[in-house]
This record gives C-alpha cells, structure tokens and sequence, in this order.
C-alpha cells in the first residue's frame, strides 16, 4: 500500500507540479477546444486560435487566484 | 538543419537540462554529506538504470505505437504543463511575490531533515539517503528525457538534443565533484525564466496541434504559418509574462510575510 502511494505520489509530483491550477487550466482548455474538434465545430484556424486563448485563460486565471488569495 | 537551428536546439536542451541537474546534484549533496555517501550514489546510480530503462520503454511505445498527432497532444500537454509551472514561478520571483530559488537554503532544508529522519537499514544500505536520491535524480531525469524527446523530435535530430543535455550532466557532475557544495552561482531564476517560455511555447504549439486526433483521420490541426507560428507564440508567452510581472503586484492582497523586492537579475 505505501508503495501504490509513493507511486501515486511520484507521478503527481512529476505531472501536477506544485500548483494544480496550472494542469487544471491546460486540461479544462484542451478539453473544451477537444469538444469542438471531436464535433468539427470549426476551421483548423478558429480551433487553434481558442485552444492557444483557453490556454492563456487558464494561465492568468490561476495566477491571480494565487496572488489575490489572502 | 542549419547551424543556427543547431546551436538553438543544443542551447535549448543544454540550458534545460542543466536546471533539472544542479537540482538532482543539491538534493544528492544534502544526502551525502550529512547521512552517507554510498547510499546516496547508490541510489543516484539506480536511478540512472531506470531511467535508461524508462526512456528505452517510452521512447519505443511513443514513436511506435502512437500516431503523430497522439504523440503531440500527449507530450504537447506534458511540456505545457511543465513550461507553466516554470513561467509561474519566474513571473512571481520577477515581479517579488514570491522569494527567488536558492540552491543554498534548499541544500540546508534538504540537510535539516536528513538530519532528523530516523536511521533504517536496508540492503546494508541508509535508506532514507538511497530513497531520497533515487527520487530526486529520476524526477529530475525524467523531466530531461521529456525535453529531449520533445526537441530533438521537433528538429529531427534526437542524438543532438541527447548531446545538449550530456554536456549539461558532465558540467554539473564536474563541477558537483570538484566543489562538494551546491551550485549556487548558477543563475537559476533566469535560466528557468527561459526555459519555461521555450516549453510553454513548443507545449502550446504541440497539444493544440495534437487535437486533431479526435477528428476523422486523425490528422493534426495546422498553424496558420506552420513552423513560423513558433516566434509568434514566443513573443506571445514573453510579452504575457512581462505583462504579468507588472501587473501581479497591484493585485495581490497582502500576505503575512513581506513583499521582496523585484531582483535585478530576474529583471534583465
């Protein structure tokens, strides 16, 4: 069991990081723009312009909720 | 390939992996110098084992098993992530809301608690020391495998981007063996500034151009300007962090420890 633990532990280290705002906000951009793909929503242009913007969203998002937290 | 996309991809992979080294190297240092030294090179030398086994495992089922477009949406992602977490950590240091990386104080943290961890043997080995070296150099090596893997696939030239980082190794380890202290002189905060916006860049560009492989045929999506799309995601990331670095301070509340003042090296 502390081996499925240090395990678990070793991969969240390695993929979340130190904030798992970072990873929630890439995930939830991707997921969304992955949403519009899977449904051919839009031109590869358009697709490529909201996954960069849901990016970028997520990134300043997290930041300020870091830094606006008393 | 041309010189100069030669020399950016060793510079890239050199300055990466030489970031994710000195920290393998402090957290090594701690271990030997205050419990035991064979155990903390025993477990280093493991870690160096599993970690060509993991790159032999990985590289294979990567390049083998996935389409182009799975590859860059899996890696793609990886790098961004990692890229952000960098970038976030340089724009707090920059803008003083959070205190700069020091090998130093990370060397006397890592220090004190081997300090107080219990004693237990095993394998005739300490193992608090093996445990904690073997975990700080394969996260670390892991994280130089990826960028590796990332760069030289980019550019098509894996055994040059394997070199950047070998170089880096040799460096630190010389460097590691001759002082027998951390590296403080090397210029962390700065080089993880640039890193972090080279991975944010080539993580974005990957992992949206890897969403494609949700759609029929799987065919990635295209950049308008292909390859060029890169400089305007650069310029993008470097202007946003500035912004950031400015901004950030104006919105933070305050906090029970004292705002540091921006560093003039993070500044440059």
């Amino acid at each position: 069991m502390a081996f499925v633990r240090g395990f678990g532990r070793f991969w969240y280290d390695f993929i979340v990081g130190d904030d798992w705002k970072i990873a929630a906000g890439v995930v939830a951009a991707l997921g969304i723009t992955a949403v519009l793909v899977a449904n051919e929503a839009f031109g590869d242009s358009a697709l490529i312009v909201i996954g960069a913007a849901g990016i970028v969203a997520g990134f300043v998002t997290s930041l300020v909720v870091d830094v606006r937290r008393p | 390939m041309g010189s100069g996309a030669t020399w950016g991809l060793l510079t890239a992979t050199f300055a990466a992996s030489l970031v994710e080294f000195v920290e393998a190297l402090t957290i090594v240092l701690a271990m030997g110098v205050t419990r035991s030294w064979r155990s903390a090179l025993v477990g280093t030398a493991v870690a160096v084992l599993a970690l060509v086994a993991f790159t032999i495992v990985a590289g294979y089922a990567l390049v083998n098993w996935l389409p182009e477009s799975a590859l860059q949406l899996a890696i793609g992602t990886l790098l961004l992530i990692f890229g952000l977490q960098w970038l976030r950590k340089a724009i707090l240091r920059s803008s003083g809301l959070k205190a700069l990386h020091d090998e130093e104080q990370e060397f006397r943290e890592q220090s004190e608690a081997a300090r107080q961890a219990g004693r237990e043997e095993r394998f005739g080995l300490d193992w608090f020391s093996f445990v904690v070296s073997f975990k700080g150099v394969f996260l670390e090596g892991v994280e130089v495998v990826f960028i590796v893997i990332t760069f030289g696939l980019n550019a098509d030239n894996v055994p040059l981007a394997a070199g950047g980082a070998a170089a880096a190794g040799v460096i630190v380890l010389g460097a590691g063996a001759i002082v027998h202290r951390p590296l403080a002189n090397v210029p962390e905060n700065t080089l993880k500034y640039g890193v972090g916006l080279m991975l944010a860049t080539f993580g974005t560009f990957w992992a949206v151009e890897g969403l494609g492989v949700l759609r029929d045929g799987g065919e990635s999506l295209e950049w308008p300007g292909g390859d060029w799309a890169l400089l305007v995601l650069l310029a993008g990331w470097l202007a946003l962090s500035r912004l950031l670095v400015r901004a950030l301070p104006g919105l933070a509340r305050p906090r029970r420890t004292a705002v540091i003042p921006p560093s003039p090296v993070e500044e440059a």
